[in-house]
């Protein structure tokens, strides 16, 4: 029997872990992700996990210890936040240049200056092309499917790419909510041992990353991103044995209230739940309005967004980091560039808001619906068009 | 192009890529001709040798080679051709020459 169990973001990151049966579990902790680690910690010490704990002293040298690990053929956890993230940083290409399934968890903050500790998609945005797959969870029980399911994906054998979950700073990481939790024999019945094609091993050497020249890299890299792109069908086909296995279906795109609907307000991570009460509001007032909340980051799901916007006449975009000097937001940007060749008669608007732990209300969301048609219509987008932000 | 040389004619379509920049074998550095950066080359006045070997000790790509007489030599396919043997040999014996010259 399942349990239904109070647990915040952390806690679920956590068990999720756990009930995975990791073997090492290398980390530096960084608010907002101090819990995760520390309830690993727990757990190995306490017996409930045989795991290896490997206390760094940097991020940059728990990423290069889970390399380490996950190639040695351990299934191989950690998390992080901010700062830590980009500590990380240039070690999260080496692991996803070699392939390594390193399943880790971003509990998601806002970058210094100015210093701070809350939530915002900064730190996740600037990974976007470093080889990772990549999830967003909107609520508790999603960051523990996706994180268990993570490792599932991460060590098929088509796929062998690390995994990112990421979750909300505090909002999600640091709030309880009722947390469905399956047996231990359930998963391990959906989630096979790993096991790695070429482990470190004494008695038969491989060379592990290999330079590259002019001459070589660029093959190498076109490689790489076609590999990435092709796991999509991995991740659904999983996703949908998790929904048999476990009654929870995940989906790259979630869709709310879209039949009929004319404008599609997309919304990524925790903030989705908030903007579904501005939808109801919504579409009791008689308004054609519907919510896609995107989960998948990397590879980006082009067709299921397609499929998703199929009908609508406006999408109103959401995110919640800013590209100084860009072009817009990085989710905005990016979806306007998937849509711009296939859907020349769609009208497509961008509204920034909620750095750094700002809350946004759901009246605010029913303002991002309004101003965003507003924009839709005028054909008139201001740069910097954001949401909650004095002046 | 030539045997050995740095970009031969079948190297692999993006297809052929090695799977995570992983090689199912050690000691591939063995088939690279770094000697084919250099600009210019050492030279060894073997009637200066006096077999000390502090350039086989000193070459900071172990391309120094000794030869059956005890005098050391450079093996070219892999010198890059920076010097430091001219500076360790206490003989001076060894001078840089430029390639093609």
């Amino acid at each position: 029997m399942s349990r239904r169990v109070p647990l915040e973001g952390s806690f679920a990151a956590a068990e999720a872990a756990k009930m995975a049966d990791v073997d090492v579990v290398a980390a530096y902790p960084i608010t907002p992700q101090t819990h995760v680690i520390e309830r690993m910690a727990e757990f190995i010490n306490n017996g409930e996990l045989k795991a290896a704990f490997i206390p760094v002293e940097s991020e940059h040298s728990a990423l290069s210890a889970c390399w380490g690990a996950s190639g040695a053929g351990a299934r191989t956890f950690t998390a992080t936040a901010s700062q830590g993230f980009f500590l990380m940083h240039e070690v999260l290409y080496f692991v996803s240049g070699l392939r390594l399934p390193v399943v880790m968890v971003v509990s998601n903050r806002a970058v210094g200056l100015p210093a701070n500790i809350w939530g915002d998609y900064s730190d996740a945005m600037s990974a976007t092309s470093t080889g990772w797959l990549q999830v967003f969870a909107a609520n508790n029980q999603e960051i523990f499917d996706f994180t268990l399911s993570a490792f599932r994906i991460a060590e098929d054998a088509r796929v062998l790419l690390p995994f990112m979950v990421h979750m909300d700073g505090f909002t999600l990481s640091h709030v309880t909510e009722p947390v469905i939790l399956p047996e231990q024999k359930e998963v391990d019945a959906f989630l096979p041992p790993y096991k790695h094609p070429y482990p470190f091993d004494v008695d038969n050497p491989t060379l592990y990353g290999t330079i590259a020249t002019p001459a070589t890299y660029s093959e190498i890299k076109k490689a790489q991103d076609i590999g990435i792109r092709g796991t999509l069908p991995v991740i659904k086909e999983v996703w949908n044995d998790f929904g048999k296995r476990f009654g929870r279906y995940h989906n790259p795109i979630d869709s709310y209230k879209t039949e009929g609907a004319k404008t599609l307000l997309v919304v990524t991570g925790g903030l989705s739940e908030t903007a579904k009460d501005a939808i109801d509001h919504k579409r009791a007032q008689g308004e054609k309005v519907g919510l896609l909340t995107l989960h998948l980051w990397r590879p980006f799901p082009f067709e299921d967004l397609s499929k998703a916007v199929a009908g609508a006449d406006n999408i109103v975009i959401f995110d919640r980091a800013p590209t100084l000097g860009g072009p817009t937001g990085p989710i905005i940007g990016e979806i306007k560039a998937a849509l711009f060749d296939s859907h020349k008669n769609m009208k497509a608007a961008g509204i920034l808001g909620a750095f750094c732990g700002r809350n946004l209300e759901v009246a605010e969301f029913e303002e991002v619906i309004d101003r965003g048609n507003a924009i839709c219509k005028s054909g008139h987008q201001e740069m910097v068009e954001t949401v909650g932000i004095r002046g | 192009m030539a045997k050995n040389q740095v970009r031969p004619n079948d190297l692999p379509t993006w297809q052929e890529a090695s799977f995570g920049n992983i090689l199912p074998y050690c000691g591939g550095a063995k088939e690279y001709r770094t000697g084919d950066w250099r600009t210019d080359r050492p030279v060894v006045d073997k009637s200066k040798c006096i077999k000390c070997g502090m350039c086989w000790l000193l070459c900071p790509d172990a391309a120094v080679v000794q030869n059956k007489d005890g005098t050391y030599e450079a093996n070219l396919f892999y010198c890059k051709g920076c010097g430091i043997c001219v500076r360790a040999c206490p003989k001076n014996a060894i001078t840089m020459v430029e390639e093609g010259a």
